[in-house]
């Protein structure tokens, strides 16, 4: 019904006339008779109150969780109000990309501040101002140094997010890189298997620590391997995680990169998210996407502006080595302004909160008859349990109380906490928990 | 717009020098002119092979990026790493601001001289 | 202004969140990182104002006119921002039950609908994030099919018209092809002569838009796209400029075989300062089998999530931008049968409005009919007077106006490309126009003035040479 066209059907006429043309259907003459399309098999538009009474119904259609214990990769942390205030202001919103950068200097400047944040975060020299996920993220990053002299391959642990695994073997397959994925042992990269798997021909290795089943992997150790024959390392990272233990950058990591949803940003089934990449200065000239950098005008004020555009695809073209033109550029304001409102204190407290909720919910679940810890290993957040009934049974019966039970994984649970969940919230699933098990035992 | 009489040049606004066994290869005024601020160099590595007419680097401003033609085959002894730190070089002394030195040169793309390569430029101007 | 680090103060801060209620977990102290996080210090207000005076530094289409030819910066609905924020759709995490998310893949599903009815298409991803993730996304399309047919080794070309937009060369380069590249003929469409001759047993498809990025409607489309099927290749395109024709011709009935749409474009998402967007693969029946996983079906009234036969595999992790396509949902229901018709003939009647306004002073690039977008030449302005493309667009700024987009597509040395959209008014035209007219009497009159524009903006033109033969890429501490 709307089509936000402010002039009238007359003004619109008259401007027809203005240019020497009858009717709208003139406009279209340069299109073939043949192609032309009768009519769209559309519903009719609506006005503003049907559509969000439609739009609205769909909402109402989903089950809003009260309580969530799962993460896999999708993070539920609190999110400031300020965060959403800021993020919603119409000209942040509605603004193109900053090319014009004297018409621009807010969002180049926050773009600028973004980079640094994460910069800070992961230890790394350079930030780009962002990627779409953390899946492509992590795909850019190993291909990052695939060149066309000897690093031909990539490698990639098998404790990394499966959905990252997948694109990452999208990304590399289409370009003819050959990716191995190195099998987990007890659940933590194979240390052996990778040593195996990497040759001088190598270009990068990605690992996540924490990695998908929530344990710190080795990274001294891994990292040291690759190095040994050459290869790079793309280190995947919690950005949350970040506010507390050691970064990619300590561990001697290349490239540091990861998705940063848990950066206020909320789960929205999937999606805008964020995809945040750093590297060693070095690899400066490597980073994909849209990077800001800080210079001078003619009176010598601070000015920022998009630069070192000539590895992108709108000046390099069939040698770019990415296509990313539009990024997540909203989601990293998002991520710059939660890290501002919470700041290096707060950040380590949602760290140290959600590990130590994470620890007080696997402690008090172990205490059940059939919880327990699948692997004896130091966790950030999310642990694999065994379950003694059937999981997707249990989450069933929980979902009746407006919990999201942790994740079917391997036989087991994949549990997460985060600040969000509180000790009575925990006391009260755990109670829950060992109540259904009962009643599944007597059964 | 300066042209070396020393030096051969190529339709495609290299320059070359040749030293006995080693050749050296730079960009010319011309070109460095076309280009404006020149921003960044990628330049190949020492030992790669290069070969006569094909591209062996290329050349960043701010808002383009330009091949580099080698007028030469042969293999890369140097390259000119004061130019990766300080790419003004480039628009500043090009005769001086060179990017590679090849050796074991098999093959030399037809070259013209100094006032040949002027004529050649006037007539690309037009 | 300041940045957020030169605000910050030691010890400053806001209380978020409680203090942890459980004991707290001692990782051993080899895990910890040694420093903290230079993150800033701030109270709540400092930080609000911060933002507050970036947002004044920023311009929005809610500031102003916006004419940047082929980014289709049309206004932004608010309805579709309320629909957006709705916790029965931010509160869901991605892998929750299918049947606790009916609403949020109905929503994935009907959208998909809709545009494939509004492409001429059979099926659909939504999965892509960005135009350009829609290209790699459809260019995979191509591969995978030549792949199943045994025939990759062989097809290894991707024809792209020489106006083309960079990421189409640099997506056919990640989805393993070469780019052969076709020039336009004088009329500004692709040269049929040319294109023969480049086609060929080794012809994996080609990519297109149209009307192209001249903002002219190619005549010859269904030659065009018949040439390369008769060479056995595939017909990718590129729908950055579906708002000059949606609801008028259909890429399904020009003959493409898959189109990706840009929803932060033709369907009114906002841009975000440069995303989140989100780029839809539709395609022809034969292809769905190759679309990344999952997609979405309806069996029996219920949505399920399922991953088709021969998958790509997966472009990004879960299932999109699942908020903007929520935003594009709204609008494609707000808008209807009638309404996408209407908004696209919208868009080009005011496009060549303006152009009419401006043939006089400026030179138009291809004169006669355009379509949603135009390209001003300013080449013989820059011979008379000195000043270029890049002064007229400083200049505009002066004006309150976002300058049209520069120097593309580069088959226009010194272009100027710009796109009103439907949703201006006719005195915002006018306005427009006048501020253009002005300028170009203040190139005959007052040259150097133009070459020092902007001169009523916080900043002057920036040192960009400076910034990439410096990189100062973050702050320093």
């Amino acid at each position: 019904m709307g089509s936000y066209i402010p002039s009238t059907g007359d003004e619109r006429l008259e401007m027809l006339k203005a240019i020497g043309l009858n009717t709208v259907e003139d406009l279209y003459a340069a299109v073939p008779e043949s192609a032309r399309l009768k009519s769209l098999n559309l519903p009719e538009g609506l006005s503003e109150m049907e559509v969000a009474a439609c739009v609205s119904a769909l909402a109402e259609k989903n089950k809003v969780f009260r309580s969530v214990f799962r993460g896999a990769g999708s993070y539920r942390h609190y999110i400031p109000s300020i965060v959403k205030t800021i993020t919603s202001k119409e000209e942040f919103v509605t603004a193109y990309t900053p090319y014009q950068a004297e018409i621009s200097q807010g969002v180049l400047q926050s773009i600028f501040e973004y980079q640094t944040e994460i910069c800070e975060l992961t230890g790394m020299d350079v930030s780009n101002a962002s990627v779409y996920d953390g899946g492509t993220a992590a795909a850019e990053a190993v291909l990052m140094n695939v060149d066309n002299r000897r690093r031909k391959t990539v490698v990639i642990s098998e404790t990394v997010n499966p959905g990252v695994i997948e694109v990452v073997k999208t990304y590399c397959g289409s370009r003819n890189v050959p990716v191995t994925v190195v099998p987990a042992k007890d659940h933590v990269t194979d240390l052996e298997a990778l040593k195996a798997a990497l040759t001088n021909e190598t270009a990068s290795f990605y690992f996540q620590s924490p990695n998908y089943f929530g344990i710190l992997e080795d990274s001294e150790a891994l990292i040291a391997a690759s190095h040994e024959v050459g290869a790079k390392v793309a280190m995947g990272v919690n950005p949350i995680s970040m506010g507390l233990l050691k970064t990619p950058a300590e561990y001697g990591a290349d490239i540091a990169c990861g998705e940063g949803q848990p950066l206020g940003l909320s789960t929205a089934f999937g999606g805008p998210y964020l995809g945040f990449m750093a590297c060693t200065k070095d690899m400066m000239r490597k980073l994909p996407g849209r990077i800001v950098g800080e210079t001078t005008d003619a009176q010598g004020r601070r000015a920022y502006v998009l630069t070192l555009q000539a590895r992108e695809q709108h000046i390099r073209r069939e040698k770019a080595s990415s296509n990313i033109c539009s990024n997540e550029a909203l989601c990293a304001m998002t991520a710059a302004v939660y890290l501002a409102a919470v700041g290096p204190e707060g950040l380590q407290k949602v760290a140290k909160n959600s590990a130590a909720h994470a620890h007080y919910l696997a402690q008090k679940l172990s205490e059940i008859e059939g919880f327990k810890l699948v692997e004896d290993k130091t966790f950030f957040h999310e642990f694999l349990m065994t379950c003694p009934i059937c999981p997707y049974c249990l989450n069933e019966r929980l979902a009746e109380h407006g919990i999201l039970g942790g994740l079917p994984v391997d036989g087991g649970i994949l549990w997460c906490a985060t600040e969000l969940n509180t000790r009575s919230e925990i006391d009260n699933l755990v109670a829950l928990v060992a109540e259904i098990v009962k009643e599944e035992a007597s059964k | 717009m300066k042209v070396l009489a020393d030096l051969k040049y190529s339709k495609s606004h290299e320059w070359l020098k040749e030293d006995g066994d080693v050749c050296t290869v730079g960009l010319t005024d011309f070109a460095q002119e076309e280009l404006g601020d020149i921003v960044f160099v990628n330049l190949p590595m020492v030992g790669d092979a290069v070969t006569a007419g094909e591209t062996f680097a290329d050349v960043e401003s701010v808002k383009a990026v330009v091949d580099v033609y080698s007028p030469v085959t042969g293999v890369v002894t140097e390259v000119n790493e004061e130019l990766i730190d300080n790419p003004a070089m480039a628009n500043e002394a090009p005769y001086d601001a060179w990017l590679i030195k090849v050796a074991e040169v098999t093959e030399t793309e037809e070259l013209l001289d100094a006032e040949a390569y002027e004529a050649h430029c006037a007539s690309e101007k037009e | 202004m300041k940045l957020l680090f030169e605000r910050s103060r030691s010890g400053r801060k806001q209380t978020l969140i409680p203090d942890c209620d459980v004991t707290e977990f001692g990782f051993d102290s080899s895990l910890l990182r040694t420093n903290k996080p230079n993150l800033p210090e701030l109270a709540e207000v400092d930080l609000d104002r911060h933002y507050t005076a970036l947002s004044h530094e920023t311009f929005g289409v809610n500031t102003g006119f916006y004419p940047l030819g082929s980014c289709t910066m049309k206004y932004n609905p608010r309805v579709n921002e309320a629909m957006a924020a709705l916790p029965g759709f931010t509160e869901l995490h991605p892998l929750q039950p299918e049947s606790t998310v009916q609403g949020a893949l109905e929503a994935i599903y009907r959208t998909g609908k809709l545009v494939s009815e509004i492409t001429g298409m059979d099926d659909i991803t939504l999965q892509p994030a960005a135009g350009a993730h829609g290209e790699y996304t459809g260019l995979m399309l191509i591969r995978s099919y030549h792949a199943s047919r045994g025939e990759l080794g062989q097809r290894t070309k991707i024809i792209v018209p020489d106006s083309a937009h960079g990421t189409n060369p640099a997506s056919a380069v990640m989805a393993g092809f070469t780019v052969v590249s076709v020039p336009s003929n004088e009329q500004g469409g692709v040269d049929l002569d040319a294109l023969r001759t480049a086609v060929g047993p080794d012809t994996a498809g080609l990519m297109l838009t149209n009307p192209n990025t001249l903002g002219l409607f190619d005549p010859n489309i269904l030659e065009i796209t018949k040439i390369i099927h008769d060479a056995g290749g595939l017909c990718y395109y590129d729908g950055a400029n579906l708002n000059a024709i949606m609801g008028h011709v259909r890429p399904g009935d020009m003959g493409f075989d898959c189109v990706h749409v840009n929803l932060h474009k033709t369907f009114s998402t906002p841009h975000g300062g440069g995303g989140p967007g989100s780029g839809p693969v539709g395609c022809k029946a034969f292809l769905a089998e190759f679309l990344p996983k999952p997609q979405v079906k309806l069996e029996d009234g219920v949505y399920k999530l399922f991953d088709p036969a021969q998958s790509m595999g997966k472009v990004r992790t879960f299932y999109g931008n699942f908020l903007v396509v929520v935003r594009a949902l709204s609008y494609i229901l707000t808008l209807g049968k009638e309404g996408i018709p209407e908004a696209s003939a919208g868009a080009v009647l005011n496009a060549n409005y303006m152009m009419n306004r401006l043939k006089d002073y400026y030179t138009v690039a291809y004169p006669g009919l355009c379509m949603h977008e135009f390209v001003l030449d300013v080449g013989p302005l820059k011979k008379e007077t000195g000043i270029s493309a890049m002064d007229v667009a400083k200049r505009m700024l002066d004006f309150g106006y976002h300058p049209p987009t520069m120097y593309f597509p580069l088959i226009v040395h010194e272009a100027l490309m710009i796109e009103p959209t439907e949703t201006e008014s006719r005195e915002t035209l006018d306005e427009a126009c006048d501020a253009l007219i002005q300028i170009w009497h203040e190139a005959h009159e007052n040259a150097e003035m133009l070459h020092n524009a902007p001169i009523t903006r916080t900043i002057g033109r920036p040192d960009d040479t400076k910034a990439a033969r410096e990189p100062v890429l973050r702050y320093q501490f």
